[in-house]
């Protein structure tokens, strides 16, 4: 069977069972944009390119499987640049696709041309310039085995246009040519068995161990593997910014988020620790403060598929390298030939302390209500009550991120999408309406800024032509928050053009524009009404606009550079309670 | 030289993996001293000897994100006491009439060989370990070196009578 090139891309993406792709045609694409036509993929029409990558990253976030972006060349690679980036910081499992000029033209400063693979060769896992058309279908092949396998990732094929038009014999490879014409990848997922073994042993004896679970368990689907772990061997558990979900939040052995913005207990329970479990982790920056002076007295064990996070920031006792699920579940048949839950040490005093710091240090606000502002904390508590627990909720990134990954209680696994490592503002929109195109049976909620909503908001034109029902509360407080609250505390209140103005944009107005119902909420007790209508709208996109109290900051906080020790609690706890 | 460890590299032969390993270097702070690049007898595979300076970063980190590169197939670390080091230096120097005896003389004296020779200038080739080559140099700088090109170290492990002590850094972290 004789197929051009875009024939036979958009044959290997079916072969690849995908099912949706969100793009936007232009010049050095359109080959690839006639067949689309004929295909059984859906295709969404974005608004601007950023937001096809985002809709990629929320459709993988919410499903585990690869999202797939397809746009054009020059300035249509550079706008997907930055979703490259963030889902290569968060290990999503991402397939973009460029036009590029015709090949015999690269180098020569064609009309768009850039020089994608070369633009993104850092923020992939891997890109290819497409250089024959007969290549396309074993590209396409690896592409998807790459972004889904050992540490998964974006990664990007660059079609140029004459090779589109090029003509090629059909033929689908087997795994055996993929791993033939890939000599330099193999993936360790199964863990060194002596070294679960010491795991284990250490597990054992472990006074006051704490599983410091990230984003890998999410991306291992071993949220269920976690769960025996724990309910083993009864270690308190710590649930990152990426692994929001991967353990219950309602669990009494999950204490939450640590880090910079994290609740006391968690932040303090890893410090106190003489043993961290680090699975699926990084010890990220935003999780030690000072490394020098986290976690002092604690020994590692650090479970990850990808071997340069071993000893990169800290380095473990024992370093496993392999896939979170399989070690994890040899790790409870290790505990459990080694006596099982009764065999490990006593850990009442641990956890009795553990419930002293929950009792004496809870997230806290104001809730009296005395001065009639609108708390950006009630409205996220008001939500989350008012939505099924399996509520998918998306966050972008600033102080309504943290407010969100603190308040809303993360019952189930990928309900929970953020942007974390790259912190992308403007992630939230886009990022939601792949979320739903992903999972339409669930309710999306997006929690945004205004500063974040201002950044990809167009996309709610694609939701509402594509009928996505999303519903995006903005935490409006007209300023660029977290900015203005380190400015506040680390610059004397000196605020530097961080102020928005709430009325500008008018967001209802803009909302109705782009076809949305837009609410407004400027009184406490207008919060549940509007909760309650958006809801029960399931025709559009719904966009309310809660005008919060621009002076609330999020607590506790880890100042940057400082060690976790120096964790400041809301004002009205007083000074740490060290 | 303490402070440098030798990598042995071995890639795919294909468009833009050399840019690969190079950018990888500059993304992760990491400093190369110097770098040769050239195909294997399999022409699948090329091979980059890369002297690495790893008071900017442990090496173990540097391999093990090198490893990622989807390209690279094997990474050898070679130990500077137990490989084989040679590097090529090609020099052009001033050689008056009354100077061009002498730097004959030291020509001869290092197993150099005068590939060019001007009205007053000889370009001189001289291979030999990094150390003959920076002797070599300094032998010759007071002359007046007009030009100077060193290729870069390649290595292999040195041969023994017991088996050569040759890490392989590939897969082997847990």
């Amino acid at each position: 069977m004789k197929l051009t090139g875009a024939q036979a891309l958009i044959k290997s993406l079916e072969m690849e069972k995908v099912e949706v792709m969100f793009g936007l045609p232009g010049g050095a694409i359109l080959p690839v944009y006639d067949p689309i036509i004929d295909s059984s993929i859906r295709h969404i029409l974005v608004r601007h390119e950023q937001g096809a990558g985002h809709m990629a990253e929320g459709y993988a976030h919410a499903t585990g499987r690869p999202g797939v972006a397809i746009v054009t060349s020059g300035p249509a690679a550079t706008n997907i640049v930055t979703p490259l980036c963030d889902a290569y910081l968060d290990s999503i499992p991402f397939v973009c696709i460029t036009g590029q000029v015709p090949y015999g033209s690269i180098g020569t400063d064609a009309f768009q041309e850039c020089d994608t693979t070369g633009i993104t060769r850092s923020v992939t896992k891997h890109n290819w310039l497409v250089s024959k058309a007969e290549d396309i279908p074993l590209i396409v092949r690896e592409a998807f085995h790459l972004a889904t396998t050992g540490r998964p990732g974006p990664v990007l094929i660059d079609l140029p246009k004459d090779i589109s038009n090029q003509t090629m014999e059909w033929y689908w490879p087997t795994d055996a040519d993929v791993a033939a014409d890939l000599p330099g990848y193999k993936p360790n997922t199964k863990g060194h068995p002596k070294m679960i073994q010491e795991a284990a042993k250490l597990i054992a004896k472990a006074k006051q161990p704490v599983i410091y679970a990230g984003g890998g368990i999410l991306k291992a689907r071993a949220a269920e593997a976690l769960r025996q772990l724990v309910e083993l061997t009864g270690i308190p558990v710590v649930t990152t910014l990426m692994a929001r979900g991967a353990f219950p939040d309602s669990h009494e052995l999950c204490l939450g988020m640590p880090g910079m913005h994290g609740n006391y207990t968690a932040v303090t329970a890893m410090q106190r620790a003489d043993l961290l479990i680090a699975l699926g982790s990084r010890f990220d920056d935003r999780v030690t403060g000072k490394v020098g002076g986290f976690a002092p007295d604690a020994k590692i064990i650090h479970v990850d598929i990808d071997p340069a996070e071993l000893g990169k920031v800290r380095r473990p006792d024992v370093p496993i390298v392999g896939d979170c699920r399989l070690v994890i579940e040899e790790m409870v048949k290790a505990v459990n030939d080694t006596g099982g839950s009764e065999s490990q040490a006593d850990r009442s005093a641990w956890i009795t302390q553990i419930r002293e710091w929950q009792k004496d240090f809870p997230l806290t606000y104001d809730r009296s209500g005395d001065d009639g502002s609108l708390k950006p904390q009630m409205v996220i508590e008001t939500l989350r009550d008012a939505t099924p627990d399996d509520t998918v909720v998306v966050s972008g990134v600033g102080q309504h991120q943290m407010w969100t990954s603190q308040y809303w209680k993360v019952e189930h696994p990928y309900t929970w999408v953020n942007s974390g490592g790259l912190g992308t503002m403007g992630f939230a929109v886009p990022a939601a309406i792949g979320a739903k195109v992903g999972r339409p049976d669930r309710m999306v909620w997006a929690v945004d800024g205004d500063g974040c909503f201002q950044m990809t908001a167009q996309e709610l034109v694609t939701a509402s032509s594509e009928r996505i029902p999303v519903k995006i509360a903005i935490l409006n407080n007209a300023y660029l928050g977290m900015v203005r609250q380190w400015q506040e505390m680390f610059y004397e209140e000196r605020y530097s053009e961080v102020y928005l103005s709430p009325d500008l944009p008018d967001y209802v107005k803009w909302a109705e524009a782009m076809g949305c119902v837009g609410l407004r909420v400027e009184h406490p007790e207008e919060v549940q009404p509007a909760i309650d209508k958006a809801n029960s709208i399931n025709d559009r996109p719904v966009v309310i606009d809660f005008r919060t109290d621009s002076r609330e900051k999020v607590y506790p906080m880890v100042p940057a550079g400082a060690s976790n020790d120096e964790i400041v609690v809301d004002p009205s706890q007083g000074e740490g309670g060290r | 030289m303490a402070s440098h460890h030798i990598l042995s590299v071995l890639v795919e032969n294909r468009a833009g993996v050399l840019a690969r390993v190079a950018g990888l270097f500059s993304q992760r702070g990491y400093n190369i001293y110097s770098l040769a690049v050239a195909p294997t007898d399999d022409d699948r595979f090329s091979r980059i000897t890369i002297v690495v300076d790893v008071e900017s970063s442990p090496l173990e980190q540097i391999t093990k994100q090198l490893f990622k590169l989807v390209n690279v197939v094997k990474i050898t670390e070679l130990h500077p006491d137990e490989s084989v080091e040679r590097e090529l230096m090609l020099l052009t120097i001033k050689a008056e009439p009354g100077a061009r005896g002498q730097i004959m003389e030291l020509v001869q004296v290092f197993e150099g060989r005068i590939v060019g020779v001007g009205h007053d200038q000889v370009t001189v080739m001289l291979a030999g370990t990094p150390a003959k080559l920076d002797d070599f140099e300094e032998l010759l700088r007071p002359y007046g070196i007009d030009e100077l090109q060193r290729t870069g170290r390649v290595a292999l492990p040195k041969l023994e009578r017991q088996a050569p002590k040759l890490r392989t850094v590939k897969g082997k972290v847990s």
